[in-house]
């Protein structure tokens, strides 16, 4: 009998209804809109209904995703923005879609180049998101972003301008790999400090 | 650096009359065989030998040495290491015997040699260009052939830094109208694109005057079509339903990888991999940074945990892709949407751990020569351990219990797209599709790499080589997937994830290596010839699902239409794969 | 109602909020037009994936209307470029626009469709599908996870309730022009660059006959 299996295969999608409505009743109003809800949804027991509703419930990121590249500067006690990029090049060298184009500051006085990015773009539709450039900056200053909302109506190029956000941002969304590189450079810096006393003396 | 397999004596021994030599290049292996005999070769070596089955063929552009050279990969489908012989011609003159009379796996490959090198293929039933279209001007992996936007001949280009001023769109920066050049004889007016009409004449002339005369006509699957997973073309000729005979055309995804790939630096090559075949990156990372690291010898060799890091990311992608495949293939057969739906769920939560550690669903990048990017970050083991240990089990056994004996699937999928074993092998077949045709080779028994001999799991086979079969085994290889997982989880020891400091210059040394996979399509293979410069001088892929596709006309003859469509989807193709 | 379509200043009775609205037909038009915008199937490379993901189960594309997905050109009303446009496709994407009936929009999604992605630089690829049919959104990513591709789609949403009937190019009374079809010649040859081709091509005739 050949409506056997399309019976079945009804049944199927029957159960997963009724599933989604036993989850509902059981967790009540938890089950939308909440932290729990969505990871409930996520997790090895979901069950019924997988759909995270989006823009009003959002998959949390995972603090390794990795979108467009993003600049960091820190904000000194003046607050003056402090970029942490030298300027080395090693990410436009790294680059795989060579998306990266950096401009080197000169000194108008001297004409020797000063370790800050005159310019820095970025053709994000060019950039594979690969992460190469956060991973092997020296500085720690090109890191990859969370935000994946940025269709727009028109191509664009994002300049320093665009590029540059705060450290606290940074620290905000890779809170675990923020207190590992903090933690790392204050080491150097350290070694440095020592250094340099060591040359003074 | 690529070890001997064999000694040259014992190899000669079985070739009186031909002439042939071991390859003595600093870091290159393998025998170079006289380009007459070498049909005679490679028959001697495939009766006598056993080395039936044809892995890799490719060629290579030695414009210093003014040479071109077609180098084969041969196996034994028992199982073992590889008989690497070239042939070397001349670089004006590139003409080469054609194997496909031995290997017919040879054919698609030939083509695409004929293509991008301009190898001339002597004997070869249907030299015609394979990944471009008929009449495009060049052969562009040739050396000194330059695309529209070219800039420089490896990466890092000079104009991104320090000096990197003046950036609009980067096309504006380097028009691509500048850079085309045309031949000198060319005339818009009078230019008439004869590889349409090419082929459909070729589909025609099979007519034959039989007594009973139904209609023949020629439709095109695609390349825009919603089953032929991409775009993908096939141009069958039909006689009432039945398919009397069909050419895939493809090409319309061929994003020049190879050529990019020798641009770029190995590094950078990392990522490119995860476009390959878009739905198991990870495998694609295996495969290429195999063949580096064998290249770089001892320095790169993984540590303990990426090693075993290394295989349960590989084997999440297995089930990942082979649940893609199933609920597509159930897509293909009418299904419409819902199975598909039920297999996507497990993948998402597979996606889930992708995008936690590598930190994208699907372009993981997570690779590195000796090692891999980072560690797991914490939760993510606990996260897998559910999965494999508790969700995924119960799911498959599920979707089995819905799938596997379902008469509506049993009566479209039985006996349908038959392939022999002797076919199979012939055909250079990979994968669940050489698996399902009886032919129990796994390149992670047959010639293990990593750690894969430390896992206890079977080889998954069946004996009807028709759909069905090759859904069953996908079925099953996502159940070995998750065994080799479960041991891999208990096993994992704790330690560092790269060997030395992570780098982003790689010194590779002048030589050749290729590297294999068992991906989740099949025998998953790179071919690098490295010149001691941070570019690789060659890059090949033997990509497992264009190299399945050259089965693809033997299996629909005689089908219905309808069926051509399952037996695509049955051999499961990625079209970044099979067009690269 | 999922939202408020009523035109401001017009007071309604509590009692038939839920039943009648007093709008504009601007607005009702691009309402209807907004929740029924059906993409055509249609997928090209890596961003597909991504595509078919969003379509599936956890993102559930009918939430915005969209789920039905049409194979046909002929009953699309959004083209969902999803990846990397090369040489060889492009006629055929040219030709499916041109087949698709108006209003039509066009959706880049991820680098490879808004400008070549990390293959520009190859010889089969085109940079960027805007060079030949023009581009309502462009999704930055490669490729643009799920929610990213919702979020470029919200926004081609966002951009109908905008257009107003009085100055859509669909209801203009000259007839909307067709996109040439591209020619695989020698590279991929614009038609509408044809001109120019023929000029070069002369000038270096010329040339060459002076050399010689």
């Amino acid at each position: 009998m050949y409506g056997k299996g399309i019976v079945k295969g009804l049944g199927i999608t029957l159960k997963r209804l009724i599933e989604t409505y036993i989850d509902d009743i059981k967790w009540g109003k938890k089950r939308y809109n909440t932290d729990e809800g969505i990871a409930h949804r996520m997790s090895k027991d979901a069950r019924g209904i997988f759909t995270v509703q989006y823009p009003e419930e959002k998959i949390p990121v995972p603090e390794e995703f990795r979108f467009i590249p993003f600049l960091i500067y820190e904000v000194d006690e003046n607050g003056e923005k402090i970029e942490r990029c030298t300027s080395c090049g090693i990410c436009a060298k790294v680059c795989p879609s060579q998306c990266i184009w950096i401009e080197r500051t000169k000194d108008p006085k001297t004409g020797r180049p000063v370790p800050v990015p005159a310019e820095f773009y970025i053709d994000i539709d060019m950039c594979l998101n690969c992460g190469l450039c956060a991973e092997y900056c020296p500085f720690d200053a090109i890191k990859m972003d969370h935000d994946y909302e940025l269709a727009s109506y028109e191509r664009t190029i994002y300049n320093k301008e665009k590029l540059l956000k705060p450290v606290s941002y940074y620290a905000s969304i890779r809170p675990r790999n923020y207190e590992r590189e903090e933690k790392a450079r204050a080491k150097a810096a350290a070694i440095k400090n020592a250094r340099k006393k060591q040359n003074i003396r | 650096m690529a070890t001997k397999s064999f000694s040259i004596d014992e190899v000669k021994e079985n070739f009186q009359e031909i002439n042939i030599e071991e390859d003595e290049r600093k870091g290159y292996s393998g025998l170079i065989v006289e380009t007459d005999k070498l049909v005679d070769f490679a028959n001697i070596l495939k009766n006598k030998m056993g080395f039936d089955y044809l892995s890799s063929v490719t060629g290579v552009d030695y414009l210093p040495d003014n040479m071109m050279e077609v180098v084969y990969h041969a196996y034994k489908s028992t199982g073992g290491k590889p008989m690497e012989f070239k042939v070397q011609v001349p670089r004006e003159k590139p003409v080469v015997p054609s194997l496909v009379s031995v290997y017919p796996g040879a054919g698609f490959q030939e083509r695409e040699a004929w293509d991008l090198l301009g190898i001339k293929f002597d004997g070869h039933p249907n030299l015609k260009r394979i990944l471009m279209w008929e009449g495009f001007a060049g052969h562009p992996l040739r050396k000194d052939w330059h695309e529209a936007y070219y800039e420089e001949d490896a990466k890092p280009y000079k104009s991104r830094w320090p000096n990197g001023r003046d950036v609009h769109l980067a096309e504006d920066r380097n028009p691509y109208k500048k850079n085309v050049v045309y031949p000198k004889d060319f005339d818009p007016d009078k230019w008439n694109p004869e590889g349409e009409d090419a082929l459909y004449l070729g589909m025609k002339s099979l007519q034959k005057d039989d007594d009973l005369k139904t209609e023949q006509i020629i439709v095109n699957l695609g390349p825009q079509h919603p089953s032929t997973h991409g775009v993908f073309r096939m141009v069958v000729n039909l006689e009432g339903e039945t398919v009397k005979k069909l050419e895939p055309v493809m090409g319309y995804l061929h994003r020049n990888h190879e050529k990019i790939g020798e641009r770029n630096t190995y590094l950078m090559n990392i990522p490119y991999t995860d476009r390959l075949d878009y739905l198991s990156s990870m495998s694609n990372n295996f495969g290429y940074v195999l063949a580096v690291e064998k290249l770089m010898g001892e320095k790169a060799k993984p540590t303990e945990r990426a090693e075993y890091i290394r295989v349960i990311m590989a084997e999440f992608t297995r089930i990942s892709n082979h649940l893609f495949a199933i609920g597509t293939f159930l897509n293909d057969l009418g299904a419409y949407f819902t199975p598909m739906l039920y297999a996507l769920e497990e993948r998402e939560l597979i996606m889930d751990i992708f995008e936690a550690t590598a930190g994208s669903r699907i372009m993981c990048n997570y690779f590195r020569f000796g090692g891999v990017a980072r560690d797991l970050p914490p939760g993510v083991y606990e996260k897998m351990r559910d999965l494999v240990f508790d969700r995924l089990p119960r799911k498959i056994d599920e979707l089995d219990k819905y799938l596997t004996n379902n008469e509506l699937v049993r009566v479209r999928s039985e006996g349908i797209g038959v392939l022999t074993p002797e076919e199979a092998i012939a055909f250079s077949a990979a994968g669940p599709v050489l698996r399902a045709s009886g032919v129990p080779y796994d390149v992670r028994r047959a010639e293990p790499y990593g750690i894969y001999n430390r896992f206890d799991f079977k080889v998954v086979a069946r004996n009807h080589g028709d759909v069905y079969d090759r859904y069953l085994v996908r079925l099953e290889e996502i159940r070995q997937s998750i065994l080799i997982i479960q041991q891999a989880l208990d096993q994992m020891p704790d330690g560092p994830i790269i060997n030395g400091k992570p780098q982003y210059q790689v010194r590779v040394p002048a030589g050749e290596a290729y590297g294999r996979v068992e991906g989740p399509k099949g025998e998953l293979g790179f071919y690098i010839v490295s010149n001691g410069k941070p570019n690789p001088w060659r890059y090949h892929v033997r990509a497992p699902s264009f190299i399945n596709l050259t089965a693809l006309s033997k299996m629909c003859e005689g089908d219905k239409v309808a069926d051509t469509i399952i037996i695509l989807g049955s051999i499961d193709i990625v079209l970044g794969e099979t067009d690269r | 109602m999922p939202e408020n379509i009523n035109s401001e200043g017009y007071d309604i009775p509590p009692e038939m909020q839920q039943t009648v609205a007093i709008t504009t037909l601007d607005k009702i038009y691009n309402w209807g037009r907004k929740y029924s915008a059906w993409p055509m199937m249609f997928g090209l490379a890596c961003c597909a994936i991504e595509m078919i993901c969003t379509a599936a189960s956890r993102f559930d594309l009918s939430r915005f209307g969209m789920e039905i997905m049409r194979p046909s050109p002929r009953q699309a009303d959004v083209m969902l470029v999803s990846g990397t446009v090369t040489k060889k496709m492009v006629p055929q994407i040219v030709r499916l626009y041109n087949q698709m009936p108006e209003p039509k929009y066009v959706v880049a999604m991820g680098a490879c469709a808004s400008g070549g992605g990390p293959f520009k630089g190859g010889y089969n690829v085109v940079s960027g599908v805007d060079k030949f049919l023009p581009v309502d959104v462009y999704i930055p990513g490669c490729p643009p996870t799920p929610q990213a591709l919702l979020h470029g789609l919200m926004k081609l949403q966002e951009m109908i309730d905008k257009q107003s009937i009085k100055n859509v190019r669909w209801y203009k009374r000259e007839p909307i022009e067709e996109i040439p079809i591209p020619i695989l010649g020698p590279d991929l040859i614009d038609p509408r660059d044809l001109p120019q081709i023929r000029s070069n091509l002369h000038a270096e005739k010329n040339l060459g006959i002076k050399e010689n």
